[in-house]
């Protein structure tokens, strides 16, 4: 098969895995990168790499304008009402506690805090800690037996005054999608914040906040062709500017003195220290990446992708899947009937195969399918027909491995 | 912690001509295919270990699937008791113990375990960043020794 324009943009996929090609099928856990984005970063580094807001020469003041360029291309990218309600983190899991932490003056004794069942860990540790620390009682949103959440269940839970909500936009291990449009309004028409891990989604689905009408929205840079090191937190301006920030230092500050400090304005004011400034120029560079494709074919061919392999793996002898539906994006979790997952995943690193074994940062979602983990495979857009030829073939020959004599 | 006692131990000992000869199979080896799946064959020749003793107070930690170890040590030898929910993991195992159980603490000391799995062809498998925990395995088994 020919290579398309997308995938020879990314240098990493041609290389061999010993004597096979690599099968790159792990980007739920991260995405290649790039060359733009490689040489945005190598560029910054060479050229004009300066700490940003702060210098008086030109140097910094290219750094900067380029620093500040990347919030204005977010806002654009999810439509964000002002680049001030862009609030650059070091991804999901620090844009999720900057959050919870931040919210700590909202959260009453008694307060109640509804919890997505397939979110990832750093949708949830935040949240019970907050909990913990307010004296707020936080509950599980159960999943139907489809494994989707389960909509009428949470209605119930909002019948009772409910502070917060924290849903998942694509789960990392299933791949299921939440109708957050529909989920966020019933939300906050019940009065509670509703906040929107989108690690899964950025790469995967069109994010406009306007559209989908949550509070809070979060992401990863590295899950979307951006460098590690990067992430996001888009908030509502007036909920933004309410925040209590968690790290305080550095350029956050508009006074200081021995008795007390007066916070600076956002986005500032919750992105103390010097930020991570490469990797945002990268994160833009990913988002020009992005652009320069077109996206809703790319979108629309990645999950025809996952629809086939949805079906050829659930042709597979002994294969379960796990809440494969067709409309799901990205990820498909299976297990081989009487294996353990990692059994899977060793013999398929052995012919270059790479995908995720375990309990992928969802141990509650575990307990809830009754399994110690499992397999799950994910595409990125670089993804082709021979990836999933050779994934097929790979677990055939597991497959035969494990259970043949 | 709860031991097992010394017959379970006498048990996992009496495989060892077989399992070094299984070791010697997956040495000679060229196909990775061939290599796991004597590994694996390898790994059914030790017994399983009793599920009362799967506790998790004997579970090492840094290893995705389950792997339970006991130490005892009998004039000076040192006997392990190991096995894993995982196959390939329970091969690893099989294969370790026919390098080092019943070693003395000098033989211990000087057995290292990059060296033996380079010689079975597995010396991928023995990192610490991988996930089936052999290199825990082999840290915790050097530890309980002394
Ligand atoms: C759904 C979800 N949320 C949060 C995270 C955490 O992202 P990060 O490690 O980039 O902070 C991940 C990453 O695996 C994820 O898949």
């Amino acid at each position: 098969m020919s290579r398309s324009p997308i995938r020879q943009q990314f240098p990493i996929l041609n290389q061999m895995m010993g004597s096979y090609p690599l099968c790159y099928l792990d980007n739920a856990a991260t995405s290649q990168k790039p060359e733009r984005v490689i040489q945005a970063m190598d560029d910054y580094y060479r050229r004009y790499n300066a700490n940003v807001h702060r210098g008086s020469y030109q140097l910094s003041a290219t750094a900067t304008s380029a620093f500040e360029a990347v919030r204005r291309q977010l806002q654009q990218f999810i439509h964000a009402a002002h680049p001030q309600e862009v609030i650059f983190t070091h991804g999901t899991t620090e844009a999720l506690n900057l959050l919870a932490y931040g919210l700590n003056k909202h959260i009453k004794p008694g307060d109640r805090i509804l919890v997505d069942s397939t979110a990832h860990h750093a949708n949830l540790v935040p949240w019970q800690q907050l909990a913990q620390r307010c004296g707020a009682e936080l509950i599980a949103i159960p999943l139907t037996d489809e494994l989707r959440l389960d909509r009428q269940a949470l209605r119930t839970l909002l019948q009772q005054p409910t502070r917060l909500v924290a849903l998942n936009h694509v789960s990392n291990v299933l791949g299921t999608v939440n109708d957050i449009a529909a989920l966020a309004q019933e939300i906050r028409a019940a009065g509670a914040i509703c906040v929107v891990d989108g690690a899964q989604a950025i790469g995967h689905l069109p994010v406009d906040v306007q559209q989908l009408g949550c509070d809070f929205y979060a992401f990863s840079g590295h899950k979307m062709y951006g460098p590690t090191g990067v992430g996001v937190l888009w908030g509502r301006l007036p909920l933004l500017a309410t925040l209590e920030p968690m790290l305080t230092g550095g350029e956050m500050i508009k006074t200081v003195s021995f008795t007390q400090t007066e916070f600076g304005e956002l986005p500032f004011r919750l992105e103390a220290g010097t930020p991570p400034i490469a990797e945002v120029i990268g994160l833009g560079a990913a988002i020009d990446f992005l652009n320069s494709v077109d996206r809703n074919n790319a979108q629309q061919q990645e999950q025809q992708l996952l629809q086939q392999l949805q079906q050829q793996l659930a042709a597979l002898p002994g294969i379960t899947l796990y809440g494969a539906h067709a409309d799901n994006r990205g990820a498909i979790a299976f297990n081989l009937a009487g294996e353990h997952h990692q059994d899977v995943g060793i013999l398929l690193d052995q012919q270059g195969v790479a995908i995720r074994c375990g309990h992928h940062c969802a141990m509650p979602l575990m307990d809830a399918m009754g399994l110690k983990g499992c397999c799950r495979v994910s595409l990125g857009i670089y993804s082709n027909a021979d990836d999933i030829t050779r994934f097929i073939q790979a677990l055939r020959t597991t497959i035969t491995l494990l259970t043949g004599e | 912690m709860e031991q097992p006692d010394q017959p379970l131990f006498a048990l996992f000992l009496q495989q060892q001509p077989q399992l070094q000869q299984a070791a010697e199979a997956v040495a000679a080896a060229n196909q990775w295919q061939d290599k796991y799946r004597l590994l694996m064959q390898a790994g059914k020749l030790l017994p399983q270990l009793p599920p009362q003793w799967q506790q998790d107070a004997a579970r090492v930690s840094g290893c995705e699937s389950a792997v339970w170890l006991y130490h005892l040590q009998q004039q000076q030898r040192h006997l392990y008791l190991a096995d894993s929910d995982a196959r390939v993991v329970r091969g690893l195992i099989a294969l370790l113990l026919a390098g080092i159980n019943n070693a003395s603490a000098t033989e211990l000391a000087a057995f290292s375990a990059e060296t033996y799995f380079a010689h079975l062809g597995l010396a991928g498998q023995l990192s610490p960043s991988r996930s089936n925990g052999l290199y825990a395995i082999v840290d915790m088994m050097k530890n309980l020794s002394k």
